[in-house]
Formats: structure tokens, C-alpha cells, sequence
């Protein structure tokens, strides 16, 4: 589990984020959604700590993250995986090496032992096939599952993904969007999600938190929005003529 | 006259601050060694080609010019042959081929560092709990420091076939009188003083490029320029260098 609390982050003058609470629990896909400069990334990195927050205080099931010193950092970031936006797989190595990377960083098994958990990760999200092809060879929609792949490899307790499913095609995004639900319920890990595609928070959103100019403005699950009167929240989510469509036929 | 200081001052900072952060102990040996392995092969081996290209030219054109413009009747016949040698030992197969080298290694080091950067490949692997500029710096120093002066001696060699090359085929020297200038009271320290200085600059081009890829923010445009910046300033130092080296091991 991880629980925020009062996290506020500034850039010169400017406050980005203004003392936000949130909690994202474990084995629940959690959604951190909003307008695009509405805090979303500079959440995710403070969480990360790829930023560190101007004030506040960030739990890894209980570990405040913000005041721990450099060894335990680095201890709770092999606890975790990441999903980039743009996949960011190493171009050099192979689709295999890609996912053996952290193995071979951290794990103390055998090599034959790395390369049956790096296929055992490659055939989870269905790419062993591809195993010894490199990035620039295979797809947008291989590449994310590639990159969901090595982040699973270690088994992290917890799974960040950056809008994993930018620049995807909506069949393949659905895809992702399982692969990544059924995964955090597998392995019971906590998962949190940077996205702004609607079809994601109506699909996986088991718990979601809706950011509106670095404040948190609402938070709640998928079913929950469809009878939500926040007027933000309903601008943000129904301001297309689908979803608008969708909630009008489910009142 | 503070505000023109301040920028440099602040740059070399922080360029000691990553420094503080690449060199460590590695995450895990065996990845560094590959790394290392790697890097040497990159950075070493694939700059051979052009070494022993313009050295053998560049050796080529000295000989001609020193028995064209400075031998005369007046002077021993070891003349070319000895300035020959002396400038490819004290000067080009060390200096100038690093200057060189700034500009083919040091380009391809920030580069592909960073591409890296803007790709997200150094966030993924921070988050990983790797230390990425131990990882991805620290065996490209290495790896350079150890190639150099294996190619300062391949740029000697090749000085050297260069000058006999303009004997045999061009005849503008007998091969005798080349042979006895460039066995002319030979000192082995200028030989030892060329491999002393290129792992000096050998440092300066792997670091000094690591650091401006590393820093990179923004993207193409930004990584172009991160390039050409880190062959400006690599070729820079290497210059201010070569005059405390030269002064310091003479």
C-alpha cells in the first residue's frame, strides 16, 4: 500500500502540487487521471523519486520514502517496476537481454535460472516469440508489453506505469490495460496508473483519483463516476460525445 | 564579471558532482565488466581504422615536408627521419590524435547518453535502483583510459610506415637515411610521456562527454547540441592539458 499525504511540490514559483492525500492499495489497480498540466507526472515522479517532493510524505506500506536515506531508496527501488511512457527498453540489448537487465543487476541466481524467469515473464505477456528481436524491430504494442515484462521480473511489490497506453491503437491499449489488471491481481502488488484515456478508467479503474490544478479533486472507483456530481470531474470524463452518451443511457 | 563566472563555475560543479557519482563501487562486477568489455570494443577497437589511417598520411606528409622545406646540403641526413619521429612521439600520435578522437569518441559518447536521457532509458534504470552514471559512465572511462594507449602506439607504427611509405614509393628519401633518423638518439621516456598524456586526455573526452550527454534536457535538438558542446570543451581541455603535461613530464 501507499499512502500520501499532504504532498506538495514546487518549481521556482510555481506550485504544481497542492497538498494532496491519496491512498492506492495493494492488488487494485489504482488510476491517477486529469487534464494534461493538471500534476499527473510531477505526482508520479515525487512518488517515484525521480523529484523530490518540497513538502509531505510519501508511505511504502508504512516506509516514508521522503526522509530515508540513500541505501533504503535504493533497497525499495528494486521493490519496484516501471512502465514508461515511451516503453524506454534499452536499444542495444535484445528483447530477452531487456528483460533479463534487472535479474542480471540483482538477482544471485544461475544464468540458466535468469533466462527461465525472463522467458516465464516474455510468455506471460505473450512474446517469447520475439525474445531475440531487438526494440526497433517490434512494435508500439510489443514494446509496452516488453517493457511490462521487465517490470515484473524482479516481482516488485509495486508497479508504476506512465500512460502506457500513448500512441496505441484502442484494441491494443484494452490489451495493455488487461495485461497490466490481471498481473497486479496475480501477484497482489499495488499498482498506480498515469492516464488520461477514458476507456482505461471505465475498464480497470479500481480505485481512481482525479487531479484538477494540483489539488485532489475527487477519488473513487469506475462505478462511482457514472453517479458522481462533481461538475470537474463530469467536464473532464464525459467531454466526449461517447462517454456522454454512455452515462445518459445508464440514467 | 561575476555573471561570466558564475556559468562555468556552476557547470564544472556539477561536473564534479557527477564525477562523485560515477565513480563508486558497481551495482554488480559482472555487469560492469561487460560493460567494460563492451565499451573498449566501441570506443577502441572501432577507432583503429582511422587511427592508423591518418597517422600513416600524416606521417607521410611530415617526412615530405621536412626533406622539402628544412633538409639541406647543410644538415646530417638524419634530419627527416629524426623530425619525423620526434613529432609523431611528442606531439601527434599523443595530442593531436586525441583532438581527433574528441571529436569521433566524444560525439558518440554524448550522443548515445543522450538519447538515453530523453527516451526515459536512464529514468528506468534509476528507478531500478541502478546507479546509471556509475553504470553507464564509469566503464566508458575505463574502457577508454585502457584503449588509448594501444592506439597511440598503432599511430606511431603507422606514422612511421607513412614516412617509409614516401621513401619506397615516392622516393623522396633512401629508406637508410629515413632508418638512421629515426634511430637517432631515441629516448624511450618520449614514448612512455605520449601514453602518460593520452590517458590524461583519454579522461577528459570519456568524462567530459558523459557529463554533457548525461545533462541533457529537452530532446534532437538538445542531444545535437550536447554533442557539439562536449567536442568543443573536450578539445579545449585537452589543449589547456597538453600544455601542463608537456611542461610537467619534459
Amino acid at each position: 500500500m501507499i499512502e500520501i499525504n499532504s504532498l506538495y511540490k514546487s518549481f521556482d514559483d510555481k506550485e504544481v502540487l497542492k497538498g494532496i492525500n491519496a491512498v492506492f492499495e495493494n492488488g487494485k489497480t489504482n488510476l491517477i487521471i486529469g487534464q494534461s498540466g493538471s500534476g499527473k507526472t510531477v505526482l508520479m515522479k515525487c512518488i517515484v523519486g525521480l523529484l523530490l517532493p518540497t513538502s509531505g510524505n510519501i508511505l511504502y506500506d508504512g516506509r516514508n520514502y521522503v526522509v530515508m536515506g540513500k541505501k533504503e531508496k535504493m533497497q525499495i527501488r528494486r521493490e519496484m517496476g516501471m512502465i514508461f511512457q515511451s516503453a524506454a527498453l534499452f536499444d542495444s540489448m535484445t528483447v530477452l537481454e531487456n528483460v533479463m537487465f534487472p535479474l542480471d543487476m540483482f538477482s544471485n541466481d544461475t544464468l540458466s535460472e535468469r533466462i527461465k524467469r525472463a522467458r516465464f515473464c516474455l510468455d506471460r505477456v505473450n512474446l517469447i516469440d520475439a525474445q531475440k528481436k531487438y526494440p526497433g524491430e517490434i512494435s508500439g504494442g510489443m514494446q509496452k508489453r516488453v517493457a511490462i515484462a521487465r517490470a515484473i521480473a524482479l516481482n516488485p511489490q509495486y508497479l508504476f506505469c506512465d500512460e502506457p497506453n500513448s500512441g496505441l491503437d484502442p484494441k491494443t491499449s484494452i490489451v495493455i490495460d488487461e495485461l497490466i489488471h490481471d498481473i497486479t491481481e496475480e501477484f497482489n502488488m499495488t499498482t498506480i496508473i498515469n492516464t488520461h484515456d477514458m476507456n482505461s478508467v471505465m475498464g480497470i479503474g479500481d480505485n481512481i483519483v482525479y487531479l484538477c490544478e494540483g489539488h485532489k479533486e475527487w477519488q473513487g472507483t469506475k462505478n462511482d463516476i457514472m453517479h458522481s456530481t462533481n461538475e470537474k470531474l463530469n467536464s473532464f470524463i464525459f467531454a466526449s460525445d461517447l462517454f456522454r452518451k454512455v452515462k445518459e443511457a445508464n440514467q | 564579471m561575476i555573471m561570466l563566472l558564475t556559468k562555468p563555475l556552476s557547470t564544472f560543479g556539477k561536473y564534479l558532482l557527477l564525477m562523485g557519482k560515477t565513480f563508486g563501487k558497481p551495482d554488480r562486477w559482472r555487469m560492469f565488466f561487460k560493460q567494460y568489455i563492451k565499451e573498449m570494443n566501441q570506443l577502441g577497437v572501432d577507432s583503429i581504422g582511422i587511427v592508423l589511417l591518418i597517422s600513416f598520411f600524416i606521417g607521410a606528409v611530415i617526412c615530405i615536408q621536412i626533406k622539402l622545406n628544412i633538409q639541406s646540403p647543410w644538415m646530417p641526413r638524419f634530419v627527416t627521419g629524426y623530425t619525423t619521429r620526434e613529432i609523431m612521439l611528442l606531439e601527434f600520435s599523443s595530442s593531436i590524435m586525441c583532438l581527433i578522437l574528441a571529436g569521433k569518441v566524444g560525439s558518440n559518447i554524448a550522443s548515445e547518453i543522450g538519447t538515453m536521457r530523453v527516451t526515459q532509458q536512464i529514468d528506468a534504470l534509476d528507478i531500478m535502483g541502478v546507479n546509471s552514471a556509475n553504470f553507464l559512465i564509469m566503464p566508458k572511462i575505463i574502457g577508454m583510459m585502457t584503449m588509448i594507449p594501444i592506439l597511440v602506439a598503432f599511430s606511431i607504427f603507422a606514422g612511421f610506415v607513412g614516412a617509409y611509405a614516401t621513401s619506397v614509393i615516392g622516393h623522396v628519401i633512401t629508406i637508410e637515411d629515413l632508418t638512421l633518423g629515426l634511430q637517432h638518439e631515441f629516448k624511450e621516456w618520449y614514448v612512455w610521456m605520449g601514453f602518460i598524456k593520452s590517458i590524461f586526455f583519454a579522461f577528459i573526452i570519456a568524462s567530459v562527454s558523459a557529463f554533457y550527454g548525461y545533462s541533457v534536457e529537452g530532446g534532437s535538438v538538445e542531444v545535437g547540441k550536447a554533442s557539439t558542446n562536449s567536442v568543443v570543451s573536450s578539445s579545449v581541455l585537452i589543449l589547456f592539458a597538453d600544455v601542463f603535461l608537456t611542461q610537467l613530464l619534459s
